[in-house]
């Protein structure tokens, strides 16, 4: 059984007690620990179930790389799946229940996909559900949904109480690994001044040479590691973070860490997660490696670990995962977990190893304990269901009958290590195979390329194939000459290792029954069966055959799978590895939290809401807000138990009666100023602009270069060389930056600047019959229709605020917008309520101002334009100078298309019965288009209830729709039915402009 | 005049930092030659303030003051009511150069932040790197989703402008930054 030993565990302090729960069952463990080592403590062998066929399954590796020991975690509003044992720090009252399964973990029905398995053979979707067709939507897909997946997904309605940021640091250089290669180089490169961020993913220092008992520069490896965290500590240029995993490498030395600030503590009122977002002269990747399997039939059964994670659960935990262990390797490294074993007193069946001579420094010394070695040998048969309960071992090579059974509870395997190579990889450095040690490693000569073609990831250790702490050492003090910092080389002393055998399949002469049972990718369930089946099929790609039979593709990333499986093709391909090549890392290098991608932005911070200064007045109001661009503005403001539709008619019929007041604030404001201005206010709209007297306003259209409307407005003319443009509410960024490009890279040598002032100005629409008269009793200023005729502006005092009053109307009223600044616009807005009242000064929001304005046809950007109507589709010629030799969208608005009079254009719509046409409804029109879809004529761009007229009306572009005045056309609904409109002027209230000209 | 108000009215919090809406402040954009004669001459009348080096801060009379914004532009400081007063300067001194000078006081939002290090705040929202950023040196880069302007004038106290309309945005950002438990230790 897995067990908590007497000794060992140099992370683990013994005298603390922390409970956890497995599916409900409380178990105690130790601070220090990990999720998995105490479940392994507790003798949790089964943590879950394999996701195609249900198998049961153990933890396998003690890292990140961990492909099976995934669980939910945590409850309620923190529940979250698929939650990697082995890099979860245990947390006092930590939840976690085990995936995959029903009706529970040692009972799973779905465990019966794992009889039909030669049924589901890599790409038995392609090939099983194709037919029929309509069973794959009702039968297949929901039937695999439930037999297939991982954690359970969070509860839609639960919000994650924690919060997260980013953070941005600028660095000479980030390291990636806080093991012994990691510390030398933050060492070195702190030495010579650099700016240096160094970031461990895990929760200790030191990675793999305080566990394997390397002596560094003299010291045990735990004793330097110490020493030199110390050292750096000191150094205020270099800053280490641990729990920060360098997940991403991206372009020009841009890198993305995942720091875990506080899952490990509970109750911590504190970020959760934080994302770095980095930009470094130089990424480090000291990465070190990672071990692989072995393929040998059973692989995956619960108990059959790494032989690394053996000796990482015994010496830095003080677990094992069984009283009695069979190592089986084909490198001198894994007898390391023998001697680690049996110094820490746990029995060793025998070390299994293929080759046929082994007497390196490390089995002498397994032997020389009395472990038997079985050279030549191979694991061919795992027994036991729901853990290890013996092995078979027979030869290797040749099958010769003979096997012997050895009773065991847990098989430490070493494949050999691979060098984690993915940072380097992130932005296209390239990998060699590396024959000797049989894996892929980085090829110092194509690294990845910053902006002026030069390296900018370099890897260190045993990243950089220095599989051994020697060769990793050696590695560092090269690799940071080679960035001009002066690194001294530091001696680290291990046992020496003869070559490993490259073992793909084990035992060599496995039949297609033994093959079916060696697991390639655990996570996903890719057997060697299949990678061989793919490739008799014709997938020669590695990355077909990655799709094809999705190894590699589950959470894991094929961490443990990747170089076995392509190395299964090879062989099957009969080629060799380089010429089969690797599937492509993408980051992150584990998955990352979306909490941290998403940072501050959530809640309240979610998305910046623009807020005009007197939006506080809207929301005390319980105006029905809705969203303007960024801005909020009230739709409407109803009163008790008023409806919406109730509300914007008495706002529309209390303005149009007497008084409305409308917060235009949001409208854009942008200044165009110089001597050039009047030239660029005519190139910039379709009308005659430099023609405006100073004081007056002029509606205009602006293009763009294609001919298209893009925006409106009344532009004011301040004086001689300076306009003011208002803009649509949204439009406004958009409009400058448009005026902005032209003048910067077209018309540079014009003499023209502008600026932005939507947010300096608050903006209040005064309408109604009485709007003058509120204006007269606040007074200072002649509104007189004399002095301030339509169309016209004036800048003074009114009643004490500085004013611009512009005598413009949107409504058809008498009308005034009148701008004061920003910080006077709330008490302004007062102002006007409590003068206005004798008036019944009414606000009115965004949907009686459409109304309105659709009451007098005046059309709306986004409504009546969707970015495909020119201003000659909606009526507006009179907009268009003639005269002007040139201006933004005239040649456009030439080309023949454009130009044609077969065009939906403009016109008003009334229905016969007075009901209301459907928002966005089609004219119909006879017979059906080649798609068999029926034809259209029109379409309605506005539609709404006028409570002025009692009536529906709508606007809508009709083919050749001025031509047609007067004609009944039908209009769809979504019911198939049709209604009947008549064609009409799209003015459908005071079309001779009296009311706002009094 | 007497009812003007700034965006959050004097509004502050304190986490690991003290977080505090300044209040109305003056501020005029000038666009204008930067080489020219006339516009040095137009600042110093205006503000009392040389022509700053690019992307630096020069000081005025009391809290009079000039940021470098672009190669053509630069944002002049002085009290809220002076503002107008400060255009019509500018306007007068610059006379027929080609120019605009205007108003942008009610347009913005300035906030303080008082910290050991500000950095430790600002380096959450902004991508600038602060690590080389000198003091009264004024950057413009943006807080999370929003543009932003801000210097340092000392490592313990920075003052940052955003527009008006995001300045309860920007405040809930800084105070979010600057949530006790939140202290990186970077800087």
């Amino acid at each position: 059984m897995s067990t908590r030993l007497e000794t060992h565990g140099r992370l683990i302090d013994r005298s603390t007690s922390v409970k956890f729960t497995f599916n409900g069952k409380w178990m105690p463990g130790h601070a220090g620990d990990t999720l998995a080592s105490a479940l392994l403590a507790n003798d949790q062998m089964l943590v879950g179930r394999s996701f195609k066929y249900h198998r049961p399954r153990g933890i396998v590796a003690s890292g990140g790389e961990e492909p099976n020991a995934l669980v939910n975690l945590g409850r309620g509003n923190r529940h979250e799946p698929n939650q990697r044992v082995t890099t979860t720090e245990l947390v006092e009252q930590m939840h976690a229940t085990s995936q995959n399964h029903w009706p529970s973990l040692e009972f799973d029905v779905g465990a019966v996909n794992s009889m039909v398995s030669r049924f589901l053979p890599a790409g038995f979707y392609y090939k099983t559900f194709m037919f029929p067709r309509a069973f794959w939507k009702h039968v297949f897909e929901p039937v695999i949904r439930q037999s297939a997946g991982l954690g359970a997904a969070p509860h839609p309605e639960t919000r994650d109480p924690d919060r997260y940021e980013h953070f941005y640091a600028h660095v000479d250089l980030v390291i990636a690994g806080g093991g012994m290669a990691g510390l030398m180089a933050a060492l070195a490169a702190g030495k010579a001044g650099k700016r240096v961020l160094l970031v461990e993913q895990s929760a200790h220092w030191g990675g793999r040479a305080p566990v394997d008992g390397d002596v560094i520069d003299g010291l045990p490896a735990e004793d330097w590691v110490k020493n030199t965290v110390e050292a750096l500590e000191k150094m205020e240029n270099v800053t280490l973070r641990l729990r920060t995993q360098l997940s991403g490498v991206y372009d020009h030395g841009y890198a993305l860490a995942y720091e875990r600030v506080s899952d490990h503590l509970d109750d911590a009122d504190a970020p959760r997660h934080r994302l770095w977002r980095i930009r470094a002269g130089q990424i480090v990747a000291a990465t070190g490696g990672i071990e692989r399997p072995l393929s040998f039939p059973g692989n995956d059964k619960p108990g059959v670990m790494l032989a690394s994670a053996v000796r990482d659960y015994i010496v830095n935990y003080g677990v094992t995962p069984g009283d009695r262990i069979v190592v089986v390797t084909n490198n001198d490294d894994g007898y390391r977990t023998a001697l680690t074993a049996r110094a820490a007193g746990v029995e060793v069946a025998c070390v299994v190893d293929p080759r046929t001579e082994v007497d390196g420094e490390l089995p002498q010394q397994v032997r020389a304990l009395g472990v038997p070695v079985k050279t030549g040998s191979a694991i061919s048969k795992v027994k036991g269901l729901k853990r290890v309960v013996s092995v078979r071992v027979q030869p290797f090579a040749e099958d010769d009958g003979s096997y012997e059974e050895i009773a065991c509870d847990a098989v430490a395997m070493s494949g050999g290590w691979s060098p984690v190579v993915h940072l380097w990889s992130h932005c296209g450095g390239k990998l060699n195979w590396d024959e000797a040690q049989a894996c892929f490693s980085p090829d110092p000569e194509r690294p990845p390329t910053n902006q002026n073609g030069e390296g900018f990831v370099t890897c260190i250790g045993t990243a950089a194939g220095g599989l051994t702490g020697a060769e990793a050492a050696k590695t560092v003090a090269d690799r940071m000459r080679g960035l001009d910092i002066a690194a001294d080389d530091i001696a680290v002393e291990n046992a020496s290792e003869t070559p490993l055998a490259p073992v793909w399949v084990m035992p060599a002469y496995a039949g297609a029954k033994k093959r079916a049972k060696m697991w390639l990718d655990f996570q996903n369930d890719v057997k060697v069966s299949d990678v061989m089946l793919a490739a008799q099929e014709g997938y020669e790609s590695v990355e077909h055959t990655k799709r094809y039979t999705t190894l590699g593709m589950a959470t894991d990333q094929g961490k443990l799978s990747n170089i076995n499986g392509l190395a299964v093709l090879a062989e099957a391909l009969d080629k060799g590895i380089p010429q089969v090549g690797t599937t492509t890392f993408r980051p992150p290098y584990t998955p990352i939290s979306m909490g941290a991608i998403a940072g501050e932005a959530k809640g309240d911070l979610f998305q910046p809401l623009r807020r005009t200064p007197i939006h506080d007045w809207h929301e005390e109001q319980g105006a029905y807000m809705e969203p303007v661009g960024h801005w909020r503005r009230p739709y409407c403001f109803p009163r008790d138990g008023e409806s919406h539709e109730d509300a914007v008619n008495r706002e529309i019929d209390a303005t149009r009666r007497s008084l409305g007041l409308l917060d235009a604030s949001t409208l854009g404001k942008i200044i165009v100023k110089g001597p050039d201005a009047p030239k660029f206010m005519d190139m910039l709209y379709t009308n005659m602009m430099s023609t405006l007297k100073p004081g007056k306003c002029r509606y205009g259209l602006m293009c763009n270069e294609n001919g298209f409307l893009m925006d409106d407005g009344v532009v004011v003319r301040l004086d001689e060389d300076t306009f003011l443009c208002h803009t649509t509410s949204g439009g406004a960024d958009h409009v400058h930056a448009h005026m902005e490009d032209w003048l910067q890279c077209e018309w540079w040598d014009w003499q023209v600047y502008t600026a932005n002032v939507t947010e300096q100005w608050a903006q209040i629409a005064v309408v109604g019959p009485n709007a003058r008269k509120l204006l007269e009793k606040l007074g200072g200023m002649d509104v007189s229709k004399d002095a301030l005729p339509f169309m016209q502006m004036a800048e003074g005092t009114l009643g004490g605020f500085d004013a611009r009053v512009f005598r413009i109307s949107f409504s058809g009223e008498l009308s005034y917008e009148i701008a004061v600044p920003a910080s006077q616009g709330r008490a302004f807005w007062d102002a006007l309520h409590e003068a206005g009242a004798e008036w019944n000064a009414t606000p009115y929001g965004t949907e009686a101002l459409h109304v309105m304005r659709a009451e007098k046809g005046f059309i709306m950007i986004g409504d009546e334009t969707d970015g495909t109507v020119i201003p000659q589709d909606l009526g507006l010629n009179w907009a268009i100078s003639k005269k002007k030799e040139d201006f933004l969208g005239k040649r456009g608005q030439e080309r023949t298309f454009l130009a044609s009079e077969d065009r939906w254009q403009l016109v008003g719509l009334e229905t016969l019965d007075g009901s209301v046409l459907p928002d966005g409804s089609y004219c119909v029109a006879e017979g059906t288009n080649a798609n068999g879809q029926g034809n259209v004529q029109g379409r309605v761009t506005s539609t709404y209830y006028s409570p002025t007229l009692a009536r529906g009306i709508a606007m809508g572009l009709v083919h050749k729709g001025p031509d047609r005045m007067g004609e009944v056309v039908a209009f769809n609904k979504v019911d198939g039915s049709t209604i009947q409109a008549k064609i009409v002027s799209p003015v459908f209230y005071d079309p001779e402009g009296e009311k706002q000209n009094v | 005049m007497s009812n003007a108000v700034s965006a959050l009215q004097g509004v502050s919090e304190t986490g690991f930092a003290h977080i505090k809406e300044m209040g109305l402040a003056g501020m005029v954009t000038l666009k204008a030659d930067l080489g020219a004669a006339a516009t040095k001459k137009a600042v110093k009348a205006a503000v009392g303030a040389d022509l700053p080096e690019p992307r630096g801060m020069s000081s005025g009379k009391k809290e009079d003051g000039v940021a470098w914004m672009a190669p053509d532009e630069l944002l002049l400081f002085c009290d809220h009511a002076r503002a107008d007063e400060v255009v019509a300067t500018l306007t007068k001194e610059m006379g027929s150069s080609h120019h605009l000078a205007v108003n942008v006081s009610d347009a913005r939002a300035v906030f303080t932040i008082e910290a050991r290090d500000v950095r430790e705040v600002l380096s959450k929202l902004t991508p600038a790197d602060l690590s080389n950023l000198p003091l009264r040196e004024m950057r413009r880069s943006r807080l999370a989703q929003v543009p932003a302007a801000f210097w340092m004038n000392g490592n313990n106290h920075a003052t940052v402008i955003c527009f008006r309309s995001v300045a309860q945005y920007v405040y809930d950002l800084l105070c979010m930054a600057s949530k006790e438990g939140g202290e990186v230790g970077y800087h």
